[in-house]
This record gives C-alpha cells, structure tokens and sequence, in this order.
C-alpha cells in the first residue's frame, strides 16, 4: 500500500479551520502592493497585434450594407473579421445549461438593437491603425423605431427588438412570456385587510464600473492550441462558451485568468474572448483586444433596470395578509443573463416574510439599450429595495416601529415559503434585533424576546387553497432547439491566415425532438 | 511615422528609446519599457490607476505626452520596494487591507508616496484629498486611507 507522506508537508497546514475572529492575510496581497499581480493585459507578447470594433451608433436599425474595401487597404490592417467570419455567429451565455434560446451575435449582420452593438473588427498593427481603418469603413445603416421602455415594449405593435423572441419578452417553458408564482388567494387576502397600499418602484441600470476594463489576450499557442489570457471572472464558462461560438472542441484552449481587477458581476459575459481569440485563428498572432472606457460603459452589461409593482393588504395589528407583485426586468436587446435573474426574483418573493398570500408576476422584457447581466445579488436587490420601502411605508400606515414590524411579519423555522419549501435556518428576526440593538433603536422587551426558533410552522406551514388559473394554450414548437455536433477533433486544424473570409456554414441541422445539450467535454450530443 | 529619440530616468536608471509621436507615458513605461505596474483604466484622466511621479509630482501618466518627460525621473510602483524590502506604504496598505482587486493600488500607492514625501504627517482630510483622483471600486476607501495613516504614523515612529 503506497501512501503519500503528509509528514513532510506537515508545518504547511496545520488542519485547525477555526479561522473566525482571526486575520488572514489575502494570498495575492504582496503582489498586489508590489505591482507584480498580473492581469490580462501585462502580458506583453510578441508580433501581438490589435483588434478594436466598430460599434452600432444607433439603437435599432437594419444593416443595409457594410463596406470595408478601403478599410481593408488601411495601413497596418491585418484583417477585418464579420459576422459572416464567426463560425457559430448565434449564441445566449446559459445555452450552456441549455436555458434559452441562442439570440446575440458576436457581430450583428442584418440589424443591431442596441447602441454599442459590434458590427465590424479590425485586427492591426496598433490600435491607432485599427481606429484609423475603422474610420474607413461605411456602414448603410436603416435607423428603426425603438422602444427603451420595458411597459412600452409589451404593448400591441411595439417595436420587435430580438426576432428570436417577437413578444419582447423571454419564454421560459417554451411556453410562458414570464415567470409565475401563485400561493393562497390574494383578491381575498385584499378584501379582508384593513387597509391596501399599491406603489411603483423603479431602479436604473447600474453599471459595475470596475477599475480594469474586459478584455483578453489570444495567442496561437503549441499543437494547434489557444492560449487565452482573459479578465473573465468565469474561466470555464467562458472558455465553453467561446468553444461553442468558434465551433472548436473546448480542449483547444487554455485559458488563464484569476487575477481581476474589479469583476462584480460585469466580467461574465464573454465579451471579448471569441474575437481575440478568432482574430488570432486567422491572422496566427497573438490579438489583443481591450474595452476602452467608454465601451466598458456603453457596451459592457450593467445590471438591468428594473419595474416593480406592490400590492399589499395589511391588517391593523401589523400582519400582511397579501402581496402581489409584478414586476419588469429590462434585459435589453439580448438575454444574457436577465432570464435568470427572473427565476431567481420569483424564488425570492416575497421576501423574508410570512405572508399567506403572495402573487407574483415577473417578465424579463427585450428593449433597445444595452443587454445586462449579473451584478451582485441580480434579481434580489432592486425587488428589495421596492420591498423594503414597502415595508417602511406600511409600518406606518398601521402606526408600528418599522423595525418591530419586520420582526413580526418575518418568517420562522417551520412556516412555508411562498415557492413551498419549509423555511429553515432562518434569522431575520435576530439580524433585525441585532440591527436595532447596533443602532440604539429601542424595542420592547416582548420584541426582544421574539426568536426565529420560536412559534413557527403550525398553521404558519399551511398552504392556504390557490385558486388554479386556466393554463395557457401551448404553442406549436415555436423554440428551435440548436444542435452543437461538431466534426470530430482529429480533424480540426488551426485555420491558417487567409486573405478571404471562409465560406458561410451551412445552419446547423434542425433536432428531432427534446432538449439537446451541448458537452463542452466530450464534443457530442447528450441527451 | 516618425519618431522622437527620448531619455529618462526610470526608477533611478537611465532609459533611452524612440518613440512615436502621439505616444503617452503610460504607453511607453507598459509597453516600450515593460513596466507593468501603472495600469490602464480610462486613458482620460478619470481613475488615476496610472499615476506615477514626474520629478516627484504627481501625474497621470494616460495624459503625459511621453516626449514630455525627457530628460526627468520618472518614478512608478516597480521602483518602490528599497531592493527586497518593502516600503512602509506597502505593509501598511497589506496590513490594513488595503486592496481587493488591486488594479487601483500602483496608483493609489504613488498618490500616497507623493502625499508622504511632502507631508509626512498628514491628517485625514490631507489623505482624502491626496487619493481623490484614485478611483477604487472595491475598498471603500477607508482601509486605504487608514493604511496612509498607518504608514505615516509608523514613519515618524521610525524617524
Ligand atoms: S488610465 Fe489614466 S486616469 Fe485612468
Ligand atoms: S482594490 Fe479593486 S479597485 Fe481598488
């Protein structure tokens, strides 16, 4: 029996993880303060050339034409990559969870939907050889009417932002334009409160800002292979994803991130990395492409704006009786990640409280800015703050302490959650004490005693009777489902530099039946 | 295009090399002379992520024409360590947290050493104005400002 000898690497952990209450250093600190943390863009590489896009100035419009002749001539132009040049020119990030159907692509052919949007790349020399040949480049454009409001998209003859979705808003299901949650009946809920407050929230899309901008690196790496230097704050999702898009087996590629500098969510998208990375398939140099600023701002995702509607029936000793919320998310032209933000939205609702009926109805809405993605606790946080300010609003309405108030309506171990899971491990009503107690906000004596161990379940953990809503009719196999079968591996090569873009692919072949997933690791179809 | 012959000292070395006109000193430092410590942000003077000090004033090196510095010393994060020993700002700002990405700490780091060098007692307020061209989105800010304190505190206990 071989065993490995721990004793030698004894003194290198010392298998004691009671490391609360103690301070640890952060094991890049050094690096950090001696400037040697090495972010995608201090890898300097020879012959590296440089890529920069030519981006939609409108909001909505057809591609009528796009000329790149005298770009093409442009001194120190390398290559000029189109849609036409991207092998699978359609994607959606979650498609990799088989979530959605594939809407953006990485340059926009027939229309662009959103300002910012990429139509044109030009790999060169030097970024100012790429910007001057970008200035080259004519584009026809159609400028379309376009819709930046997520209620004005949903109404009859708005404007279609995404044709792969012509209702304007996500289908989950295949079937449904939102998101449901139905838990008691609400309309009796409100006919027996004491008192009904209905309010609009509203919150902006926020953007993450951080102080390093997205970008990566590619480089033609040994043995027909990628290196890929990224600011990626997903390594892997992202290497898949690019996998998919330039339709390589995964194992093409190595990526090489960790060190971000500043993520919070905007560093998930694979923005960048399927361009590098087919820029460097075709010219066979390391490609470089980087955000400025300002394409960080107009074209890197915020966090999505968000709608939301409440509804509440309040009783006069401070129990809330009913909540109905509906809410818009604003996923702009593409889906991203909004889609999701939406389940996770309806799972959350309505907050952390006991309420014996809830109805919930949220929508993930395609309009005209610029699609959005995750940012720190996406799809909870805008709907608590709308809740929160509820809370406030109500707490005064019934003349109760806000604070007081949250604790009597919070929820309990045992008490069953809206979505129909018990409630377990919960501590709203300490933190809320905790916070009352940190602030100096007196409470009564019988408020400090309350506990979330204490008094849940019972009738608590009923599910009072639902009203069942007639279901819609399901529409005949309107999602295309998109196959990803590839050639196999031993056949692909590298694509050497070519001075014409390789001919359009023939569209993937349209699936039989059911759901098809993409394997990033085996190169083939699972079912 | 043409080029421009310029000379500086880097770090306390003397640097020679051509560069391209229109070429700003962040630029020349990260890619001509492989100085990876001042980072992009911007490249519009917004983050201060790639100050460095010209002559012992503070300057954003994204709006420093390169030809500019010709014959003055330049000095950036790589030149901050005395050989393997750190600088009291460095183990004060490891000390005191003072960085989570660490994208806006060379710049954050040289805004400090140029508050230090001329004010070696600061107050508060002297050290909040000193980083406030130094956009950090991951601190907040205080452990920074309390790491600048730290460390001229921890100088004068030293001097
Ligand atoms: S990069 Fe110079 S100030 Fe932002
Ligand atoms: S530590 Fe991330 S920007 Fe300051």
């Amino acid at each position: 029996m071989l065993e490995l000898r721990k004793d030698i690497f004894a003194d290198e952990r010392d298998d004691n993880l009671k490391e609360i209450g103690r301070g640890t250093q952060r094991q890049d600190m050094l690096g950090h303060v001696t400037g040697t943390s090495t972010y995608f863009d201090d890898h300097k590489l020879q012959g590296m050339l440089h890529l920069k896009v030519l981006r939609s100035p409108h909001a909505h419009a057809r591609l009528r034409r796009i000329d790149t002749m005298e770009a093409e001539r442009s001194p120190g132009v390398r290559r000029i990559i189109r849609g036409a040049d991207v092998p699978r020119n359609l994607n959606t990030l979650l498609s990799l969870i088989n979530f959605g159907k594939d809407d953006e692509p990485s340059l926009a052919v027939d229309k662009v939907r959103y300002k910012g949007e990429p139509i044109v790349a030009i790999v060169a020399d030097s970024p100012r050889e790429a910007y001057e040949a970008m200035a080259k480049v004519r584009v026809d454009y159609e400028p379309l009417p376009a819709v930046f409001d997520v209620e004005e998209a949903l109404k009859p003859g708005a404007p279609v932002v995404n044709e792969t979705y012509p209702k304007n808003t996500f289908v989950y299901h295949d079937v449904y334009d939102h998101q449901k949650l139905r838990f008691g009946d609400v309309e009796r809920g409100f006919a027996e409160a004491d008192h009904v407050l209905e309010q609009r929230y509203q919150m902006s899309p926020i953007e993450h800002a951080p102080t390093e901008t997205n970008g990566s690196i590619a480089a033609p790496d040994t043995n027909g292979r990628y290196v890929v230097y990224t600011s990626t704050q997903a390594l892997f999702f992202s290497l898949d994803t690019c996998a998919k898009i330039l339709d390589v087996p995964s194992n093409t590629f190595h990526f090489i991130g960790g060190t971000v500098g500043g993520g919070f969510g905007g560093k998930v998208d694979t923005l960048t990395e399927p361009l590098a990375i087919l820029g460097a398939m075709l010219t066979g140099r390391p490609v470089r492409y980087q955000l400025g600023r300002e394409e960080e701002m107009q074209f890197g995702s915020p966090r999505g704006a968000e709608r939301i509607y409440i509804k509440d029936g309040v009783m006069r000793d401070g129990r809330i009786v009913a909540r109905k919320i509906r809410a818009y998310f604003d996923s702009g032209a593409y889906t991203r990640l909004s889609s999701y933000a939406v389940v996770k939205c309806v799972a959350h609702l309505p907050g952390p409280y006991t309420i014996p009926n809830v109805h919930g109805d949220v929508y993930c809405v395609f309009t005209n800015r610029t699609p959005a993605t995750a940012m720190r606790g996406f799809g909870v946080t805008a709907m608590d703050f709308a809740l929160e300010c509820q809370m406030d609003k109500l707490a005064h309405l019934v003349g109760i302490d806000p604070m007081e108030f949250r604790i009597l309506n919070a929820y309990r171990d045992g008490d069953m959650k809206a979505h129909r899971r018990e409630a377990k491990n919960t501590a709203l009503i300490e933190c809320v004490q905790v916070a009352a107690e940190k602030a100096k906000w007196p409470l009564r004596e019988e408020v400090k005693r309350m506990s979330s161990r204490k008094d849940g379940g019972g009738s608590r953990a009923a599910i009072s009777p639902t009203p069942i809503e007639p279901a819609p009719q399901r529409a005949a196999v309107s999602q295309q489902r998109t196959i990803y079968d590839r050639a196999p591996a031993a056949t692909i090569q590298p694509a050497p530099p070519t001075p014409t873009p390789p001919p359009p692919r023939p569209p993937a072949p349209s699936p039989s039946h059911g759901a098809t997933r993409f394997s990033s690791v085996f190169g083939t179809r699972r079912r | 295009m043409t080029k421009t012959a310029l000379q500086f000292r880097h770090n306390g070395r003397d640097v020679a090399l051509f560069v391209d006109g229109g070429v700003n000193l962040l630029v020349a430092l990260r890619e001509l002379i492989g100085d990876m410590t001042p980072k992009f942000g911007c490249g519009q003077g917004g983050c201060g992520a790639c100050s460095v000090l010209i002559d012992g004033e503070l300057h954003l090196s994204c709006l420093t024409l390169a030809e500019t510095v010709n014959g003055r010393a330049v000095e950036t994060l790589d030149g901050l360590k005395d050989g393997p020993n750190l600088h009291p700002l460095q183990r004060a700002f490891m000390e005191q947290f003072a960085a989570q990405c660490g994208y806006c700490t060379p710049g954050m780091l040289m805004a400090a050493k140029a508050l230090l060098d001329r004010n070696p007692s600061p107050s508060r307020a002297e050290v909040i104005e000193a980083i406030s061209g130094n956009i950090c989105r991951c601190t907040g800010y205080e452990p920074i400002i309390n790491a600048v304190l730290a460390a001229a505190s921890g100088g004068r206990a030293r001097a």
